[in-house]
């Protein structure tokens, strides 16, 4: 169930160049099933007027504890970084479905390639395929080398390459660049649209679930700002919405 | 007593506040986080003739205290929204209130013909004012002798009152307003979304792939208090106020402008329990301005003190 709730910030703090990490205490976290949904923060009363939509990167039902990892880029994710330990935020969710992990059994391999802030989702992912025993390989894309995070954290739980465009870490290139060459059985990703779509061209032949952003509205299906098209639909106006039918799509489900 | 249940044409409501359409889908999202029959009513998502998948995205795209959309009106078509949709809400006790469209006279007297027969459809809200279709929609919402002509043609067919939604994107709203209670309007509803832009400032392009979008949230609420202050003294149908409204002291400043019931947008988007949130609070607000009842609100801003006040249930 989607619950509205007032959470704690419990962290805050810059993990790259204009990359934030906030943990919060949260009841809702209890209502999550699966990793790759999000949540909506409500970051001022007016302005900006709409809630963000931000993915979870990892939680702790125990703990009751929820990280994010969010670009400050705008207006609403300027005010969440100047947020700081012990205030309380807004927050909606869990929402949308994300990555299903019984796709995959124990003993197989998972690649999980990022690009940019499409990389958060992917770790509480690689957590738990790891704990169920399958093979992770990560395949994480950046700018350039302030944008680069969470390498470590990646790495403990397999093979981890990462690429930057302008070749100053890692390798130089695009994620397909690196993917090329690796076995796998399954793959999961998250990040810009045109990584996506050059990823569902080349790998149609794989198991392949995808990751959508879209501009939001709502957040939880009402107001249709975040619909995407289906392939091959003669009748024309068919469509899933990103928030609640996604961010999370088998291949082949909607149009990219 | 309630001191909030209010009698419009076609309407008895529990209370004045009701979801705004193309803002609470056909109520299912929303049915997930509360009890759709605490509501005075639904208006539910325009509905046209054949189904339609609307504009491309970007659909929407913020400004200080307001949203830009462009839709385009999507919507599963006269069909499935009769046949699926409105069943479904019946298991509520709200009335509905269906929001008609189309792209001709035609479509727009189909739609009113069949969906005006469904048993919890209680009113039509007739759309001549929305700003993100190509054809119809707002073309008949800026001429006052073409509004005045659809709200007739659809009077004929409807077998339920009609209330006409009034763009505030025209010179002269009273004008808009008088020709559609000419043509024999119930009510008005008002205001829709105001014509805005934005641009990107990285490729100096329209953020909306549709370029505009209609306005609505926060910084449209003086802009529709105004209007409904002018077109409540103009006519003598009942309105139905909206554009802005996120908590109870809107409502009330809502119906001291006019209006004898609101409707919430927006803001459904922001909080989703914002319409019980302000049902709940509207009775002590009530109390604390000193009102017995709701309607004792309506037109204060320019009625004679002590004159009495409509439609009251």
């Amino acid at each position: 169930m989607i619950q509205k709730e007032l959470c704690r910030i419990i962290g805050q703090r810059e993990i790259a160049a204009d990359i934030y990490e906030l943990t919060i205490k949260a009841n809702l976290v209890k209502e999550i099933s699966e990793p790759g949904q999000f949540v909506h923060i409500r970051v001022a009363k007016h302005d900006p007027l709409l809630r963000r939509p931000i993915s979870i990167s990892s939680y702790d039902k125990e703990a009751r504890q929820l990280k994010m990892i969010y670009r400050k880029e705008g207006k609403g994710t300027t005010l969440l970084a100047e947020m700081v330990e012990g205030m309380e935020v807004d927050i909606l969710g869990p929402l949308g479905n994300g990555f299903p992990i019984e796709e995959v059994s124990a003993g197989e391999t998972a690649l999980l390639v990022g690009g940019g802030i499409g990389v958060p989702p992917l770790y509480e992912l690689s957590k738990q395929l790891k704990a169920k025993g399958v093979k992770v390989i990560h395949v994480l894309g950046f700018q350039t080398k302030s944008a680069v995070f969470y390498e470590q954290e990646f790495l403990q739980n397999g093979e981890t390459f990462v690429t930057t465009v302008d070749g100053s870490y890692g390798f130089k290139g695009f994620v397909t660049d690196i993917m090329k060459d690796l076995q796998f059985d399954i793959l999961y990703t998250c990040g810009p649209t045109p990584m996506l779509r050059a990823i569902e061209q080349k790998y149609s032949n794989k198991k392949l679930f995808l990751s959508l952003e879209e501009r939001m509205g709502c957040g939880v299906g009402a107001c249709f700002a975040c619909v995407c098209k289906r392939p091959n639909d003669l009748s024309g106006v068919s469509y899933k919405k990103v928030c609640s039918d996604g961010p999370v799509f088998r291949a082949g489900e909607v149009f990219i | 007593m309630s001191k909030l249940n209010i009698e419009l044409p076609g309407l008895k409501l529990k209370n004045p506040i009701m979801p705004a359409s193309g803002c609470f889908g056909f109520g299912r999202e929303y049915s997930q986080f509360y009890d759709l029959s605490l509501l005075g009513a639904i208006m539910i998502k325009a509905t046209t003739v054949e189904p339609r998948f609307g504009n491309p995205t970007p659909r929407v795209a913020e400004t200080a205290a307001g949203m830009l959309n462009a839709i385009g009106l999507q919507n599963p078509g006269l069909e499935k929204v009769v046949g699926e949709e409105l069943p479904w809400l019946s298991q509520y006790d709200v009335p509905i209130i269906a929001n008609v469209a189309g792209s001709v006279e035609e479509d727009y007297v189909a739609v009113a013909r069949e969906i005006s027969k469904v048993p919890n459809v209680h009113a039509l809200e007739l759309n001549i004012s929305c700003p993100n279709v190509k054809h119809g929609g707002i073309t008949f919402g800026t001429i006052p002798e073409v509004a005045k002509q659809l709200t007739w043609k659809v009077k004929e067919v409807s077998d339920v009152p009609v209330y006409v939604k009034l763009s505030p994107n025209v010179t002269n709203i009273v004008e808009m307003a008088k020709a559609v209670e000419d043509g024999g309007a119930d009510g008005l509803t008002m205001i829709n979304t105001l014509v805005g832009m934005r641009l990107d400032m990285k490729t100096g392009k329209p953020i909306l792939a549709n370029r505009t979008g209609g306005l609505s949230g926060p910084a449209v609420k003086p802009v529709a208090i105004r209007m409904i202050y002018e077109v409540s003294q103009a006519v003598s149908i009942p309105i139905i106020g909206m554009g802005g409204i996120s908590s109870a002291e809107d409502v009330i400043e809502f119906f001291y402008a006019g209006a004898s019931a609101v409707a919430v947008g927006t803001a459904n988007f922001v909080d989703p329990f914002v319409c019980p949130d302000i049902i709940e609070k509207l009775p002590a607000l009530l109390d604390r301005l000193g009102f017995e009842h709701i309607s004792e609100c309506q037109g204060r801003s320019w009625k004679e003190h002590g004159q009495r006040t409509y439609h009251r249930a």
